[in-house]
């Protein structure tokens, strides 16, 4: 699903590099954790997998696509197939629940009828039945990123990355979200989630992979959050 | 569908810039007005010369008993009928140049200047003698003066040859200064309307931001995130053709109205020539607008 082969990211005007020849290969239907203090490379890493980066030297594969190799063109298509989730929730406060979610299906021009009829079920799978016309800022947090998975999630993706999903949310809140996760990763999807959570990392117990200042330092099968720090 | 919501993100995104589109579709107006009535007036210019050059005619007058006194190449006195009849002989044999030509007399010169001047103090003094006969040589082609010029001038007898398109020249020149002016005009205008509508589409795209961020991460084309940015600059520019050929067919029908009345002698070009050129413009706005616009996204609005 995504595999590193010695990648070396060294961003312009940087002595030291944000990854320093990091290798790992994740398999598809994983559910893998990403930790290491602000500052380790987790973000590189996302934004390598997104293909938002290049890396300096090494390989990307995602989805079985090598990143270096594919031409700017090709790189939206390659995005419609993962589905994305972020701490901020970026979701569009203009638009209804059920619009932000919709937006996502009309801008890779999917029919009307196919959109009406995929919104609700995901909203509906994601716990949000019964909320599709309110505004976003009517909602808390935790309903918040939940809009912002269905949107990532509507397109049934192979590959769902999220990037400290739980940061902003409670830790009520932060528990419903990775009972979420939990479940779209039971239906296949690989899932890839940067956090700093440790209750959240010690208790799912999922493969943790920790990065310390661009080091690969630990691939753990069924991790914690760490014992140093 | 896939239009309806490419329509709505550019009404939305022309709403919340309005100072800035208005800008833009009047200093597009403005420009491709310009740019219209300097192809216009190219047009005029051409119709006038088309119209004037198979009239005008040239003139090659013949000395007169008064020339002798005070023009040297006179100084044979008064042209004899037998230099008269020679130039016609050479006038006739130049069939590549000359299509026709015609005798006018002094009596009939003093004539045609009476008529024109009735008021000069000069008719009492002056008789038909004063006025020198001519050949009016009518060419085939108007512009080979020259050839008349260099065959006859300085011949016995010929006092002068005289081009009428001279008079003409003048004015044309003004015509022509009018519309280097109103180019030089309109690509200045162009060149701040261009800036506008890189500044436009640059706010634009920085305000819808978040947009256009979400639109990348769930995977939207390049053509799909920038066509909205692309097809508003296009649209601002459609405003600006419109608007400019409104202006332009007010000035024709100010021009048809009020000048025709006044400014007899010119041929003014018909309100289809305003309407050819209107096309032009639209295409040259909006092509404009949408290249900018796609360049300027190139560089702020990356992949």
């Amino acid at each position: 699903m995504i595999r590193f082969d010695n990648v070396s990211k060294t961003y312009p005007k940087q002595n030291r590099p944000a990854l320093d020849n990091v290798s790992l290969e994740i398999e598809k239907g994983e559910f893998v954790f990403l930790v290491g203090s602000s500052g380790s490379g987790k973000s590189t890493f996302l934004r390598l997998c997104l293909r938002e980066e290049r890396p300096s030297t090494g390989a990307v594969h995602v989805l079985g696509k090598d990143l270096g190799k594919l031409s700017n063109w090709k790189v939206p298509h390659m995005r419609r197939q993962l589905g994305t989730v972020f701490q901020d929730f970026r979701l569009l406060p203009n638009k209804t629940v059920a619009q932000n979610v919709a937006f996502a299906l009309e801008v890779i021009g999917k029919p009307k009828s196919a959109i009406n009829k995929v919104v609700p079920e995901v909203l509906e799978l994601v716990g949000l039945g019964g909320k599709e016309d309110r505004m976003p800022g009517e909602l808390s947090g935790g309903e918040q990123q939940r809009v912002a998975i269905a949107r990532a999630f509507v397109n049934r993706p192979m590959l769902l990355i999220a990037d400290e999903p739980t940061g902003n949310l409670d830790p009520q809140n932060s528990v419903g979200i990775m009972k979420l996760l939990d479940r779209i990763n039971r239906t296949g999807t690989t899932v890839l989630m940067a956090t700093h959570d440790q209750a959240i990392v010690d208790q799912m117990r999922k493969r943790v992979i920790e990065l310390d200042k661009g080091l690969l330092v630990r691939d753990q099968a069924r991790g914690v959050y760490g014992y140093q720090h | 569908m896939r239009a309806q919501f490419v329509l709505s993100e550019i009404g939305v995104g022309l709403r919340r810039n309005l100072t800035m589109t208005i800008a833009v579709v009047v200093s597009v107006a403005l420009s491709l007005a310009l740019a219209g009535s300097s192809l216009l007036v190219r047009d005029q210019v051409n119709s006038m010369k088309g119209y004037w050059y198979d009239k005008v005619e040239v003139s090659i007058y013949f000395c007169t008993k008064a020339d002798a006194r005070n023009s040297p190449q006179c100084d044979k006195g008064a042209a004899t009928d037998q230099q008269v009849h020679d130039i016609k002989d050479q006038l006739d044999k130049m069939t590549s140049v000359v299509q026709s030509s015609t005798y006018e007399s002094s009596a009939e010169a003093y004539k045609h200047w009476k008529e024109m001047n009735p008021d000069n103090p000069l008719i009492s003094v002056l008789g038909p003698d004063a006025m020198p006969q001519s050949w009016r040589v009518k060419l085939n082609d108007p512009t080979k003066y020259d050839v008349i010029q260099s065959a006859f001038a300085g011949k016995p007898g010929v006092k002068s040859v005289e081009d009428q398109r001279k008079i003409l020249e003048n004015l044309f020149g003004l015509l022509n200064g009018l519309q280097t002016a109103a180019f030089v005009i309109m690509v200045l205008m162009l060149f701040v309307a261009l800036l506008l509508i890189v500044n436009t589409v640059r706010v634009s795209a920085y305000s819808r931001r978040r947009e256009t961020g979400i639109m990348r991460l769930v995977g939207a084309s390049n053509f799909y995130v920038q066509m909205p940015f692309i097809a508003e600059a296009a649209f601002s520019a459609l405003l600006g053709a419109g608007l400019a050929s409104g202006l332009l067919i007010g000035g024709h029908f100010f021009v048809q109205n009020w000048l025709a009345d006044r400014v007899q002698f010119i041929h003014f070009i018909g309100l289809s020539s305003v309407l050819a050129v209107i096309p032009l413009l639209v295409v040259v706005g909006m092509g404009m607008a949408g290249i900018a616009a796609f360049f300027t996204l190139r560089k702020y609005l990356k992949v």
